[in-house]
């Protein structure tokens, strides 16, 4: 017989029981319930076919600007692009005031500085990815200091990266234990985490990772970093909400949803908020339950709510690219 | 649940959630055209009923009437059956089989064309959603034409070894619940094997056959070859009983199947019925749960229940009937009643006056007997037929609930507690159309598909239609087959059945 194991190191958790251990973490995940691709595929076909016209379209367009995480990660990001993307998130439309801010602006840790200066007061927030993105392979004390950096840096929100790899092999343990270790270094700032669905596999895992997210502390789950494809799709999208309807229903906490990585045209992202009404209902409208992660996404929104309100289209040389 | 009592918490940058309200987004009717006033179609053109009698049709969703159509008598029955025999003696009864096929590709073809007009038809002369008639009635309907053109021409290597002849004129009478659709199943596999057809739409539901008839000239179709006496059911029993029709194929009610099979017994004819259903919708503690919600919602309320096949009774494994009637009662309130013609409507109208009075007297009729009625707050219209999405818990194998089909958008819930005790109270019914069984676990599917007596078990899944698979039921639910290779047995000699 080996000594008795620790008490363990990361809170209890509200659903899985005052005792995380392995065993007990396995059976919460055990008795989420399967998803079937067929039905799920189904479902959010045909919330798809939802026609949202006219006056209905402007204000989804409108609270999709609302709802942007204007994103650049890249290698070669420098605070000059920032500091233009933060201009575009302020002021998406420098033609038309009625366009709103962005909610936030989304960087490496290392830009974080250059975008909370550019956007003083301006009301959008600052979101930094952490947690070794975008594979998560590193150690925990390495993540969890670029965590803490990013925020002593003036991020409002981290977008962290669970280790797909931990998730895969079965060590559900080691994935709730960097969630939960990262919420506590990123304090007080907003915890994302992603969940990199394309490499998850079966929407099965999709849901559970879901599940297990958020028991950890997250305060959204979020599909992709955008660097696999695929990114976000209908289904996967879906399943996560319907997760998050699950674990609000058992633990009264409403958690936030991220779609990222391939939304670029206003139609996917009017069709997402389609999904998210009809599935947790109009509460979850509002950036601190709903996040769009894209960057071209915001000029297409831009161009058809031009194109609703004076009804035909500008060329695209009339909207800015930063 | 999840819904608008939550609060959003206030933070920076934060907005109150105004919710997601969807414009009215009404299909445009203008492209359908509607006669004052239709005749009978018989050997290729418009004929006048000889007692000279019309009677309405109406909208169901503002009762307002669209047009009135000609109610065909015993007189008018003899005609058509004259037209069509002299076409199957004629020229369609001599046409080599890759000649029908060529008609049948040109009306599958056309009808996909004008679909969005033929949907909308449908859609106003019968209440269902747009939504579904654009995107199930009409692709099926073609897609029935498609898959039947593709046998005429070989039908002596689909049967090998039988007399794959066809039988004569064939009396075909349809229900108002998908009445292209219906059409479609009936018509494509009778004139793929040779025969020529009669065919009797509905009272509340012709249009769109009229429509069709028209279409037939468009395409060429010889005169005779398809006729259409529209009227009530003295017209369909004047159709069925006379003496000029080798086969008659009939959907519709077991009441009215029973009938038909009296008066034909010993006549000779051959006979298929497709009558009514009371499927068990059977859902295991393991099933993937929010599908099985939106298969059981598929279910029931699709064409406001208005489907033979509707999975009308739901049995709920005990150990997770509470959090499934939660999730379920939640999805209710999420459905969209109101105008069919609008894009975003889940749930259409009633299709007649005399539906709505069966179903509200059945629910009644549940209440009665004990059982607790749910309906989730929606606004009905003033006018027009409409009945809002209703589910009845705490109801027993006695109730009539349980037992009699509704043929509306009405679930009976009921659980079960072991696989055995599910396939038992699934089968305790005299119908047998159709099943779904909810399990993640693939030996339970065979093993529950082994035990239930339906022509149809859906897996994880309801409603799917193909037109290359066969489709009926047993006992109360009818005999022969539609759909598939199977669909064209009762329309050729060597055949057999009834």
């Amino acid at each position: 017989m080996s000594a008795p194991a620790a008490a363990p190191l990361y809170p209890a958790s509200p659903v899985i029981g005052p005792s995380v251990t392995p065993k007990a973490v396995r059976a919460y995940l055990r008795a989420v319930p399967a998803v079937d691709e067929v039905g799920a595929v189904e479902r959010a076909a045909a919330l798809a076919s939802r026609s949202v016209k006219r006056e209905s379209k402007l204000a989804a367009l409108d609270l999709a600007v609302r709802l942007c995480d204007l994103t650049t990660l890249e290698g070669r990001d420098t605070p000059g692009k920032v500091i233009q993307l933060a201009a575009k998130a302020a002021r998406p439309d420098p033609t038309d005031p009625a366009v709103p801010p962005a909610a936030a602006l989304c960087v490496y840790p290392n830009r974080v500085r250059s975008a909370v200066d550019a956007l003083a007061g301006s009301g959008v927030l600052v979101a930094s990815v952490a947690a070794y993105f975008p594979s998560g392979q590193a150690p925990l004390e390495v993540k969890l200091t670029e965590a803490a950096w990013a925020v002593s840096e003036g991020a409002d929100e981290i977008d962290m990266v669970i280790d797909r790899g931990a998730f895969l092999s079965g060590d559900y343990l080691k994935v709730y234990e960097e969630i939960a270790a990262v919420r506590e270094a990123c304090r007080p700032a907003r915890l994302k985490v992603i969940l990199e669905t394309g490499e998850l596999g079966p929407y099965d895992n999709v849901r559970r990772a879901s599940m297990l997210a958020m028991a950890a502390g997250a305060d959204f789950i979020k599909t992709s970093t955008g660097k696999i494809p695929p990114g976000a799709s209908p289904p996967v999208v879906l399943v996560m909400l319907e997760a998050i309807r699950d674990f609000y229903a058992a633990s009264g906490r409403a958690v936030g949803m991220k779609p990222a990585g391939g939304i670029s045209a206003a139609k996917q992202a009017v069709r997402y908020l389609v999904m998210v009404s009809e599935t947790l209902g109009p509460a979850w409208l509002t950036p601190s339950r709903l996040r769009f992660g894209a960057s071209g996404l915001l000029n297409d929104l831009i161009m058809q709510i031009r194109w609703v309100r004076e009804g035909r289209y500008q060329s695209p040389d009339y909207f800015t690219k930063d | 649940m999840a819904d608008a009592t939550a609060p959003a918490p206030a933070g920076k940058g934060e907005i109150v959630p105004a919710g997601l309200d969807y414009a009215v987004s009404l299909e445009a009717s203008d492209l359908v055209s509607i006669d004052e006033s239709y005749d009978l179609w018989i050997d290729g053109q418009p004929s006048p009923p000889a007692a000279n009698r019309y009677i309405p049709t109406v909208n169901p969703a503002t009762e307002e009437t669209l047009s009135r159509v000609a109610e065909g008598g015993a007189d008018d029955v003899d005609r058509a059956a004259t037209a069509a025999r002299k076409a199957y003696n004629g020229a369609w009864g001599k046409m080599e089989g890759k000649e029908r096929a060529k008609y049948l590709y040109r009306l599958a073809r056309m009808l996909a064309e004008r679909s969005r007009e033929f949907a909308v038809l449908e859609t106003l002369d019968g209440g269902k959603p747009i939504k579904e008639s654009r995107d199930v009635d009409l692709p099926l309907a073609s897609a029935h034409f498609f898959y039947y053109a593709g046998w005429a021409d070989k039908l002596e290597y689909a049967f090998p070894g039988m007399d794959s002849r066809p039988l004569g004129v064939a009396a075909q009478v349809i229900p108002w619940n998908f009445p292209l659709l219906m059409l479609a199943w009936k018509v494509a596999p009778a004139l793929a094997a040779g025969n020529t057809v009669v065919l009797k739409p509905a009272e509340t539901t012709p249009l769109t056959a009229l429509a069709f008839a028209r279409l037939t000239v468009e395409a060429g179709l010889p005169p005779g070859v398809l006729n259409i006496v529209t009227g009530g059911g003295e017209t369909g029993a004047e159709l069925v009983t006379h003496p000029g029709v080798d086969k008659v194929a009939f959907t519709g009610s077991t009441e009215v199947g029973k009938l038909i099979q009296k008066r034909l017994a010993g006549s000779g004819k051959r006979l298929t019925l497709e009558l009514g259903g009371k499927a068990p919708h059977v859902v295991f503690e393991d099933a993937p749960v929010d599908q099985a919600v939106e298969g059981v919602v598929n279910g029931i309320f699709f064409n406001q229940g208005h489907v033979c096949c509707a999975g009308s009774r739901l049995l709920v494994q005990e150990s997770i009937y509470e959090a499934f009637m939660d999730k379920l009662k939640a999805r209710l309130a999420a459905l969209r009643v109101g105008d069919p013609l609008d894009k975003n409507t889940d749930v259409g109208a009633i299709n007649s006056r005399e539906q709505l009075d069966k179903i509200g007297e059945l629910v009644a009729a549940g209440m009665d007997e004990g059982a607790e009625v749910y309906q989730p707050p929606c606004a009905l219209p003033e006018r027009g037929y409409w009945f809002a999405p209703t589910l009845f818990t705490g109801v027993s194998q006695g109730h009539r609930i349980a037992r009699e089909e509704i043929f509306g958008p009405v679930l009976s819930v009921m659980t079960f507690r072991t696989p055995a005790e599910a396939v038992e109270k699934a089968n305790n019914t005299p119908y047998g159309l159709s099943a779904g069984v909810w399990t993640s676990k693939g030996s339970r599917i065979l093993w529950m598909a082994d035990r239930l007596r339906a022509g149809v078990v859906w897996a994880n899944t309801y409603n799917k239609f193909d037109p290359s698979s066969p489709f009926g039921g047993y006992r109360e639910s009818g005999f022969g087959r539609e759909g598939g290779r199977h669909g064209l047995l009762p329309y050729l000699r060597g055949g057999g059945g009834q």
